[in-house]
């Protein structure tokens, strides 16, 4: 585990709105240079309390329990909020799932892809300029002298999401937190953004949070893979181990009702209640044991 | 195209039913204004003869409809009170009252922006609740009403600024143009400067503190709508500082509404110059108005409600433009 | 949507519109009902007892006693507690008389507007077309004036007196309640309850009357409230302008107008009036606010 990226251990949160229910509970997993992981569950799972609790953007009414959040060694739940958000800032990125509403309607792509540059590389304005125009050629984006003018409503879902990506890793992030970046795009286009981030993860060697809840995402991106249920881990494991020769009920039910991975879903397959019957009793288990 | 045409053709509809229903609402008046001029001792034919000098002997349509053709003519009447062109009497006056709407205006985006910036920074805490309770009191309280606490606060119980006019009788007549303060601050008087500035003070702070409070209370709003769109949080990903978010990030999405309901509210500003002119005396459009009513000068009176009536329609034209240029959608088609 | 399998339509999510009687504990728990609503049943009550609890009579003059302070300070008389003015007037009773005109301005005017500008509204808003045309323009026009120089051209040509103050407070502010009461009516005349009571073979001033009013009457009831703050602070102007009520009758806007007179001598004259409209308003926009919040069935939950 101390080559890991980042790695969570045993994270536990409540909601304090809902009377001090547990949304996240004893969760850890790792991520390595250059690994994919894919963090799975249906929506309520948890899978975006883990992501906002790395980013330190929890909403007010969550607070974590127990638990840590190491990135390259650094816990960062009891950092001081300002270095906090420096280290986030220069070595975390977020690719985030609507493309639409995630860049600022009222500035140029050019200030957008640029601004990162400038606040932590230092950049002069050429230079950020260079690099964006470099990064937005990366990412297969035609005509980048012309996009790096426009305002995003000018731009389609695919390109807004390409440009979201040379964003994300302008600043050569070690880590990527992708948070269900197809989701928003229809499915043609689904195939070429995964593929664009597969491709810029693995030559920049970045580790890599992936947030979803389609299976067949997972299995074409993912090294790795955490499945949440009720914000506890039912199962974890290599991609390959855990949809080939899935060991719990939950996943297996999973994986029996989506039977082709590479076909995009709107949402997790319905599964049988007598499987959701037994995660929650786990859960329960899981509670009563905290509370014993 | 056809939009800006209708627009307008309807501010011609507007401006035409202001005409209208001041011309009605004085033409029936009880009181012969002209009686009224000359005193009890004048002759019939006296006042016939100032009747017709004043295209009063006709029926109302057709008193009416003289009007409307010199109005279009450029010829506003002469004045019954002042005797002498009413078009130039407002002429005189209103670069006062533009002086005073416009550094109101200023002032009051100033101190709304400011307030709603702070407000939102503050976000939750102590600052915001002293935020919104400050703004619910300056909306509460109307520029009447302000205007008179600021006379008894700074003109008497701390008197720091003069309670009336528009510069210190000793430091006038020196003026080549009728807007003082801008004259003064461009050609670099600083003692003529200051003491407009200080006229300004009282009137221009009632007139602000209702509409920034507008202003920062629709600001707020919508910048609260921005903070927690996704944009924000990837900036706020990328380690961009609070106040960076705020005026980097959310503000610019943020001024589109506001600008829209600032329009609307700056002709109701407008509308407040006539009686905190009165109030501190100040020698604009609006204290001449009250004066003219008063006088039943006809019209003088017509003449400046027209020229509200103007100034009402020319703000909501150039608010319009405004909106489509800070919006690259609608500037980009 | 409506249920399909329903063989009689009903109303389907309409908001409540009557506070129900549970509800009534809320309006007590609201700060802002509480002290605004308290202040303003105090004045309603100096208003009615006025002769009662007035210590003088409110156009008693005395020279003698004239511009004395107000109590605390030196040369005070005990008797008048808020001092005098420069006839030696004593001011706490003129201003306990002044809360008859400010209110009744206050209620009448604010009434005959809400009257006339929910009329206009409704049917604009429920009509649209020519109807909605018309009363848009009207409202635009009306806009156009600065409405101080128009009520007091109202008030010029009218003559002064408590009426004239009262047509020209609703012939302007009408618009206030044309415009709220138009937008909330083109709204719930979308909302389901409507086409429903329309599938019931309702008449449409049947509609209007029965369906679509009471769900616009709490914004109504909350505009009513404000416009009663604004009605006595435009009585304040017209009487300070010197074109409201006879001078026999002590009002807070005279005797504003008087005091600015002779702020330097005996600035209490000026004060104590001036305070009175600024709590008056203060109180009336709370208790707007509070109403808007306590029956807006959005903002409840």
């Amino acid at each position: 585990m101390s080559a890991a990226l980042l790695s969570i251990e045993h994270l536990s949160a409540i909601s304090e709105r809902e009377g001090g229910a547990s949304i996240l509970r004893d969760v850890s997993l790792s991520v390595a240079p250059g690994e994919v992981h894919g963090l799975v569950g249906e929506s309520g799972a948890g899978k975006s309390t883990v992501a906002r609790a790395i980013l330190g953007m929890l909403p007010r009414a969550v607070r974590v329990t127990s638990g840590a959040i190491i990135l390259s060694g650094t816990e960062l739940l009891t950092l001081e909020p300002k270095r906090r958000r420096s280290l986030l800032g220069a070595h975390v990125a977020l690719i985030p799932q609507d493309p639409l509403s995630a860049l600022n309607p009222s500035r140029r792509i050019e200030a957008q892809l640029t601004d990162g540059l400038r606040m932590w590389k230092g950049c002069s304005a050429a230079e950020a300029r260079r690099r964006a125009l470099a990064l937005l050629d990366e990412v297969q984006m035609r005509e980048p002298e012309r996009v790096m003018r426009l305002y995003p409503h000018e731009l389609s879902g695919g390109m807004r999401q390409r440009v979201l990506i040379a964003a994300a890793f302008a600043l050569e992030p070690r880590l990527v937190i992708a948070d269900e970046p197809t989701t928003a795009l229809d499915v043609t286009v689904q195939k070429q953004i995964l593929r664009l981030i597969r491709d810029m993860q693995l030559r920049h060697d970045t580790g890599a949070l992936f947030v979803t809840h389609d299976l067949g995402v997972v299995a074409q991106i993912c090294d790795r893979v955490t499945l949440l249920f009720g914000g506890r881990i039912m199962e974890q494991g290599p991609t390959a181990d855990l949809l080939l020769r899935p060991q719990h009920p939950y996943t297996r039910a999973l994986v029996a009702a989506s039977p082709r991975y590479d076909r995009p879903e709107d949402g997790l397959a319905p599964v049988p209640e007598a499987v959701m019957a037994r995660c929650r009793q786990e859960i329960a288990a899981f509670d009563r044991g905290l509370h014993g | 195209m056809t939009t800006a045409l209708n627009r307008v053709a309807m501010m011609v509809v507007t401006l035409f039913g202001v005409t209208v229903v001041v011309f009605v609402l004085l033409r029936v008046a009880p009181g012969d204004p002209v009686a009224m001029m000359i005193g009890p001792g004048a002759s019939a034919a006296d006042i016939l003869a100032l009747r017709v000098r004043y295209g009063l002997d006709g029926s109302l349509l057709t008193q009416f409809i003289i009007w409307l053709k010199a109005l279009l003519g450029g010829d506003f009447g002469t004045s019954i009170s002042f005797h002498r062109n009413a078009l130039a009497l407002i002429a005189e006056r209103l670069p006062a009252t533009l002086e005073l709407a416009v550094v109101a205006l200023g002032v009051a985006l100033l101190l709304g922006f400011t307030l709603a910036v702070a407000g939102t920074l503050a976000q939750r805490r102590i600052g915001e609740v002293a935020v919104d309770s400050l703004t619910g009191l300056m909306l509460a309280v109307p520029d009447f009403v302000w205007a008179l606490a600021l006379v008894l606060l700074f003109g008497v119980a701390l008197p720091l600024f003069p309670l009336s006019g528009r510069i210190d009788p000793s430091l006038g007549g020196t003026f080549r143009t009728p807007f003082y303060l801008l004259e003064s601050l461009v050609t670099g008087q600083a003692a003529a400067a200051r003491d407009v500035a200080a006229h300004l003070v009282m009137p221009v702070l009632a007139l602000a503190l209702p509409l920034s409070a507008i202003v920062a209370r629709v600001l707020k709003g919508a910048l609260a709508e921005a903070m927690v769109q996704d944009y924000v949080l990837l900036a706020r990903v990328k380690g961009m500082s609070e106040w960076r978010l705020v005026t980097r990030e959310a503000l610019r999405n943020a001024v589109g509404p506001t600008l829209a309901l600032t329009g609307v509210q700056f002709t109701f500003l407008l509308g407040g110059t006539v009686i905190v002119e009165r109030i501190f005396a100040y020698p604009g459009l609006g204290n001449m108005a009250i004066e003219a009513v008063i006088n039943r000068d006809l019209p003088l009176v017509q003449g400046i409600v027209l020229v509200f009536g103007a100034l009402f329609i020319v703000t909501n034209l150039l608010v319009d433009l405004a909106i489509a240029a800070l919006n690259p959608r609608l500037r980009h088609g | 949507m409506a249920d399909a399998n329903l063989a009689v339509p009903r109303p389907v999510g309409r908001p409540a519109a009557h506070p129900g009687p549970r509800r009534w504990p809320a309006l007590l728990r609201d700060p802002k009902l509480m002290f605004g609503g308290g202040f303003i049943l105090f004045l309603v009550l100096l208003a009615i007892f006025a002769p009662v609890v007035a210590p003088h009579d409110p156009l008693e003059q005395d020279l003698m006693a004239a511009t004395l302070p107000p109590w605390g300070f030196a040369e005070a008389d005990p008797a008048h507690l808020l001092g005098t003015d420069d006839l030696g007037r004593d001011v706490l009773s003129r201003l306990i008389f002044g809360t008859r005109v400010a209110l009744t301005v206050a209620a009448v005017a604010a009434l005959v507007a809400a009257t006339a500008g929910t009329l206009l509204g409704l049917l604009a808003g429920y009509f649209g077309g020519w109807v909605d045309a018309a009363v848009s323009r009207l409202v635009e026009i009306w806009m156009a004036f600065p409405a101080v120089l128009l009520s007091i051209l109202i008030v010029a040509v009218l003559g002064s007196g408590l009426t004239s103050v009262i047509v020209a407070i609703a012939v302007i502010d009408w618009t206030r309640f044309a415009r709220v009461i138009r937008a909330d009516t083109m709204a719930q005349a979308q909302a389901d309850y409507v086409t429903a009571a329309r599938t019931l073979g309702f008449g449409r001033w049947t509609i209007l009357f029965r369906e679509i009013l009471p769900n616009v009457m709490p914004g109504l009831i909350a505009l009513l409230a404000l416009e009663m703050g604004i009605a006595v602070v435009v009585e304040a102007i017209l009487s300070f302008v010197g074109l409201s009520v006879s001078s026999d009758t002590p009002t807070w806007g005279g005797m504003i107008a008087s005091g600015r007179q002779i702020i330097y001598q005996a600035w209490w004259v000026f004060a104590a009036p001036l305070a009175a409209v600024f709590l008056t308003v203060l109180a009336f926009n709370q208790v707007g606010d509070g109403l808007r919040r306590l029956l807006d069935p959005v903002l409840r939950r």
